[in-house]
């Protein structure tokens, strides 16, 4: 067992997700408590240099033609017989699509406990500590990293990913692994997302709205204050999800990530999972009739007030502004 | 195909958080708990599964409250068997290691071709439940899943990456997979039909194995976000709040 801090290295075609730079930040953190190193681990095909900006001691490397793309079988495997053969002090993943589902089997494959959601840890006086949120954003949690080893799942907020940015290029260890067999999990291809309308990533002013907007026949309203604003609507996973909006409209960790001059929340909570993809903007004004709901932590405006009472008035008022 | 769907009850965010006295906790004498929803999901899409494909639809979750309302809601949906783990005192931290645990028991005696999970729920502090119980039962686990098209011992399912992109991956039966969003929204049943199935639906209840918990960190500390920069609030009436929107707009110059 090593004192050591790993980091596994999310990465999709070629592009380090920010999610390992905060990891690698909270890792060199946990670092100084140790006072051991930040190795990455790094698993491709011909991507050796993706991880050279990384602020780690290390990396260690492992290239696979059957690597190009993540496939989950494939990341248990080797980092069983990784982590497993000489256990670090903690292993860091992002919680995303690709980290939470290869920690979760690691740490029943491995009998190692698992601290998920982490926003930031902390060492001091020889103890490692978590803090994690949970119920949306509305609650943390702290406690002990469990000793002696523990996997964690990190997500946004803590730090910026420029924290786990280096200025040189830590040393390439190449590993070798096992032929990767044909197993029960076989990646098939990409579906791209569809060709857009109107690409939310670029548009100045977004009216966004959120599962408070009721039902489908009010998103009209909607489009017609974005229209008016010279805007586009854009919204919450559940508005997506009942299909009252197209995916390419959707905010968050599973949808676009978004930096407009205006964003203008009606009905949306502000779950972690949104706040990741449109915390950037310039300027957040948010309508929710819950006074505890987290947007308003994110948002520089605020108001109370129902958004369907608000919709008519506000469409109204800016148009006479517009006009006059 | 043969699906099981463990579900999980989670308090409502709607409602007021507050902590108990021993600050680790959240105080449940105001809780309201409601299905996770991505269990919704994952419930939706073993509906679907079924009625493409035939089969049977089984859901298990662990006692608690509002546990049955929950189970008789999927009975009226289609459900076939209702399955409930009792004899659990919930006092004890119950974590996903511990449920996954839990699940694993049922799953191995039920022998299904798919196990469909929500993705995750928001009180999950040591991980999904999905991975666990997978790795448990000796089963592969793909996640962020949001369409299932099962061909020839395999499936093939559209996982979810960030910014729209889907990766298309085959996975081999039996499996488990985590849901993100059925393909297409969580059906509604009417109260009549739910009354109906409190009557007819049976209640398959089965004594949970001992707890084991190990596996989740334990918790010294509960707290809510300091709220550094709050919002301004904008106070008054709709009149009063769309007038200082535009202001706050045409300082922009965009209105
Ligand atoms: C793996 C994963 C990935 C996810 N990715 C994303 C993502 O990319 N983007 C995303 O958005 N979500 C994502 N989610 C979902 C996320 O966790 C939340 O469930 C979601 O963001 C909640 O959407 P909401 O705020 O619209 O709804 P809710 O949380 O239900 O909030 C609705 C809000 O509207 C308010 N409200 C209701 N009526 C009114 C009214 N008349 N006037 C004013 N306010 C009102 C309520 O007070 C409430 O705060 C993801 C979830 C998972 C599990
Ligand atoms: N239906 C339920 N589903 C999940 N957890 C529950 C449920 N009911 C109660 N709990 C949990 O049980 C613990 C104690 O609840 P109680 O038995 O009401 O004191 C709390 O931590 C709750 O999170």
């Amino acid at each position: 067992m090593s004192q050591d801090i790993h980091v596994i290295v999310e990465h999709l075609r070629g592009q380090v997700a920010d999610i390992t730079y905060v990891a690698v930040a909270a890792a060199r953190r946990l670092a100084t408590g140790t006072g051991g190193g930040v190795a990455a681990v790094l698993l491709g095909h011909d991507g050796e240099t993706l991880a050279g900006d990384l602020a780690a001691d290390r990396v260690v490397y492992i290239d696979d033609p059957a690597l190009a793309d993540f496939n989950p079988e494939h990341y248990n495997v080797i980092l069983a017989d990784l982590i497993g053969g000489d256990p670090p002090r903690c292993v860091l993943f992002g919680d995303t699509s690709m980290g939470a589902e290869v920690a979760g089997v690691l740490s029943a494959r491995l009998s190692m406990p698992l601290v998920s959601r982490c926003r930031s840890v902390d060492a001091a006086n020889g103890r490692l500590r978590f803090i994690s949120q949970i119920c949306g954003g509305k609650i943390l949690v702290e406690g002990d990293i469990p000793e002696p080893n523990a996997l964690i799942t990190m997500v946004p907020g803590g730090y910026k990913p420029e924290q786990g940015r280096g200025e040189t290029a830590p040393e390439v260890t190449r590993t070798s692994v096992s032929p990767l067999g044909s197993g029960r999990v076989a990646f098939a291809g990409y579906q791209e997302p569809k060709a857009e309308d109107i690409d939310i990533s670029t548009t100045p002013i977004l009216v966004a709205i959120g599962r408070g907007i009721a039902n489908e026949d009010n998103v009209e309203l909607a489009e017609e204050l974005a229209e008016t604003l010279g805007g586009a609507v854009c919204a919450s996973r559940p508005v997506v999800d009942q299909g009252w909006l197209p995916t390419t409209r959707m905010v968050g960790k599973s949808g676009k990530r978004v930096k407009p001059d205006v964003y203008l929340a009606l009905g949306i909570s502000g779950a972690p999972e949104h706040v990741e993809g449109m915390s950037d903007s310039d300027l957040t004004i948010a309508v929710n009739t819950d006074p505890e709901a987290p947007i308003f932590d994110v948002a520089q405006y605020g108001s109370e007030v129902d958004l369907l009472d608000l919709l008519p008035v506000l469409i109204e008022r800016v148009r006479a502004a517009k006009g006059g | 195909m043969n699906i099981v769907v463990p579900v999980k009850l989670v308090p409502d965010l709607v409602e007021e958080l507050e902590i108990d006295d021993g600050g680790t906790a959240l105080d449940t004498t105001w809780l309201r708990f409601i299905l996770n929803e991505v269990d919704e999901h994952a419930l939706e899409q073993a509906l679907l599964l079924k009625e493409s494909l035939s089969g049977t639809v089984s859901v298990i979750s662990l006692d608690g409250e509002g546990v049955d309302d929950v189970l008789f809601a999927s009975s009226a949906k289609g459900v076939d068997r209702l399955i409930k783990l009792t004899g659990v005192d919930y006092g004890v931290n119950v974590n996903n290691h511990a449920m996954a645990r839990f699940y694993a028991t049922t799953v191995r005696i039920l022998e299904p071709d798919l196990v469909l999970v929500g993705v995750q729920a928001h009180n999950d502090l040591d991980g999904s439940l999905g991975p666990l119980l997978a790795e448990y039962v000796g089963m592969p686990y793909v996640g962020y899943v949001s369409g299932i098209a099962p061909i020839n011992g395999r499936c093939r399912v559209r996982k979810e990456y960030p910014g729209g992109l889907i990766a298309e991956m085959d996975v081999e039966m039996p499996a488990v997979l985590g849901v993100q969003a059925a393909e297409s929204p969580p059906r509604y049943v009417a109260i009549s039909r739910i009354r109906q199935a409190m009557k007819t639906a049976a209640v398959d209840e089965q004594a949970a194995p001992d707890l084991d918990t190990t596996g989740g960190p334990m918790v010294d500390s509960m707290f809510k976000p300091e709220t550094a920069e709050r919002a301004t609030m904008i106070t008054g009436d709709e009149d009063e709040v769309a007038g200082r929107i535009v202001d706050l707009l045409r300082e922009l110059g965009k209105a």
